[in-house]
């Protein structure tokens, strides 16, 4: 606990000095700040059921899949390239608490940055002071789901770069497996064919690992207990992958 | 903890890379406060060796044991009493160097308030003053390789390792960390593995040579060289027939013979080298014959030193015919 503590604040301190950091920042904001002109401008034109909250975390995953795979490709394949994962371990620290350090530093990053996010309701806030405009429910309920699958996308983030020494293609892997998470589910659900009888296992499957009905419930206020199990144990799993992922390049090294 | 009277106990350790043996069937034992040099050429398995000791790698088979701590049963007990410099010295680029001392300190589990006299006083020692808020990344090579030695005894650890430390250094820097290293003696083990011989026969108490895994020579470097180049060699500047040459050293010692001579230079003189299996010095003798004869002109005698550089070459080519000798035993 004590090297997850020190490492986490190392890890820490070298996002917020690195500039990798701020421009994965910068182009996140400029990009949410997009989506949100671009849902005021349809809001001012024609009349709309949902809150703009419910419009702008269903592009949630616009960022999610470019954002995290930047902001974790470098925490374990960086550390492998130059070789200093070798002095790393050969201190009295466990390559879990490395994994988990590396982890909680991701994630924190992660949600500050989304909670930098809450600055554009508070102007539209500050500026309509329009009740339906600023509707907390779905706002409470986006911002839980961005926290919650938070956990589950980070961690995956992570277990990309401990498979490759290099930032690139750890980068990759990571778009890849969060495009098949969230998008790829969303397709598969959409398909006919999974509406077969044969395939109704394979459905209801489906249905409870789907991202976008999960953000759905959480705006309309429904925090499911599978739900929030799914991402913790998604996540869980994942880390001890990492780990391993990790111990078994270093054995065969 | 079990008290063995060696800090690191290596038996029977190997190590196979994907079919290929890195480190086979070696056996040493380090003393406390010791420090044992680590030689071979390229490939030899050195770096597999020290990265087994470390707890870094997992060996094959055999066993190590560090301060009584198994390294593949207690690692993190075996990782606690170590100090390790890697090859090439691996470095994170873009943090500072007291920084990134504090930062190991915290992670070898040192308190807040040891940290800043021990981190002050290692600066002061390794020479990194003058640049304790500069960005590791943009230093010299010098400079991070002193700080490399810097972390490896920032916890003071009974152990220490180090993979060619002094590698990349200017020879006054090399002076300065052989000060450090010998500073050590005693109140450390220290194993350093390195290809500047001068530096190892300087700094160690032992010498460790291994060829192709095999560990092909151990002793003190003077024992070894007695052992590997048992025989004394004299060079003779001299202007002389090669056969009157011969004869002379016969009436001296009948052991003395003649192993190679050079072409005559613009003014006659040749080198000759001779050799003996004999352990007295017959400098003296010779000088005395070939001064006192008028068919010899003498311009210079010298008593050649065999150096560790000689006894490196001719151990690691020794195994290099034959590959599986026993290991030498230093003669008492």
């Amino acid at each position: 606990m004590r090297h997850f503590l020190t490492i986490l604040g190392h890890e820490v301190r070298m996002l917020l000095v690195s500039p990798s950091t701020y421009i994965a920042a910068v182009t996140f904001l400029a990009f949410m700040g997009f989506i949100f002109a671009g849902i005021l401008a349809e809001y001012s034109t024609t009349p709309q059921e949902n809150s703009p909250a419910v419009a702008f975390f269903e592009l949630f995953w616009v960022p999610v899949i470019f954002i995290v795979p930047l902001l974790t490709m470098k925490s374990i394949s960086e550390e492998r390239r130059l070789g200093t994962l070798e002095t790393l371990l050969t201190t009295p620290i466990s390559t879990g608490e490395v994994v988990m350090g590396k982890y909680g530093a991701a994630y924190l990053l992660y949600l500050s940055l989304w909670a930098s996010t809450g600055g554009l309701f508070y102007i539209l806030h500050r500026f309509t002071q329009d009740s339906f405009l600023l509707d907390l429910g779905p706002l409470i309920g986006g911002y839980l789901f961005i926290v919650v699958s938070g956990l589950l996308f980070v961690a995956i983030g992570i277990f990309a770069s401990s498979l490759s020494r290099n930032q690139a293609v750890a980068g990759i892997f990571g778009v890849v497996m969060l495009f098949g998470l969230i998008i790829g589910t969303q397709l598969l659900s959409g398909l006919a064919t999974v509406n077969l009888e044969s395939f109704a296992a394979i459905k209801s499957g489906l249905e409870y690992l789907r991202v976008f009905q999960h953000l759905d419930d959480f705006s309309r206020g429904i925090v499911d207990t599978r739900q929030l199990l799914f991402y913790v144990s998604g996540a869980c799993l994942t880390l001890v992958l990492s780990v391993l992922g990790l111990e078994a390049k270093l054995i065969h090294s | 903890m079990s008290e063995s009277p060696s800090a690191i106990a290596v038996s029977n350790l190997v190590k196979n890379y994907a079919g290929v043996t890195a480190v086979s069937n070696i056996s040493f034992n380090v003393a406390k406060g010791e420090i044992l040099g680590f030689l071979g050429p390229n490939g030899a398995g050195k770096s597999t060796t020290m990265r087994i000791l470390t707890g870094f790698l997992p060996a094959t088979s055999g066993e190590v044991l560090i301060c009584g701590h198994s390294v593949a049963t207690e690692t993190a007990a075996v990782k606690r009493v170590i100090g390790y410099m890697p090859e090439n010295n691996p470095l994170p680029e873009d943090m500072r160097v007291s920084e990134y001392l504090y930062y190991r300190g915290r992670l070898k589990e040192m308190t807040r308030r040891q940290l800043g006299p021990r981190i002050d006083e290692l600066l002061e020692l390794c020479d990194l003053k003058r640049v304790r808020h500069r960005i590791i990344g943009k230093l010299s090579k010098g400079f991070r390789q002193r700080i490399g030695i810097a972390e490896a005894i920032l916890a003071e650890p009974p152990v220490i390792i180090m993979d060619e430390p002094t590698i990349g250094l200017d020879p006054h820097q090399i002076l300065i960390v052989r000060d450090l290293i010998s500073r050590l003696r005693g109140r450390m083990t220290v194993i350093i593995s390195s290809h500047i011989l001068p530096e190892i026969e300087m700094t160690c108490d032992r010498v460790l040579i291994i060829n192709q895994g095999r560990v092909v020579a151990a002793g003190e470097p003077a024992a070894l060289k007695r052992e590997l180049l048992g025989r004394a060699r004299y060079e003779v500047e001299i202007v002389a027939e090669s056969a009157d040459v011969a004869g002379l050293i016969a009436s001296i010692d009948p052991s003395l013979e003649i192993t190679s001579e050079t072409m005559p230079d613009a003014e006659g003189f040749r080198t000759i080298e001779l050799s003996t299996d004999e352990e007295s010095d017959f400098s003296e003798d010779l000088l005395r014959s070939f001064a006192s004869d008028d068919r010899f002109r003498l311009r210079g005698l010298t008593r050649a030193q065999p150096t560790l550089e000689d006894v490196f070459l001719a151990a690691t080519k020794r195994s290099w015919d034959v590959v599986d000798r026993p290991v030498l035993k230093p003669k008492p």
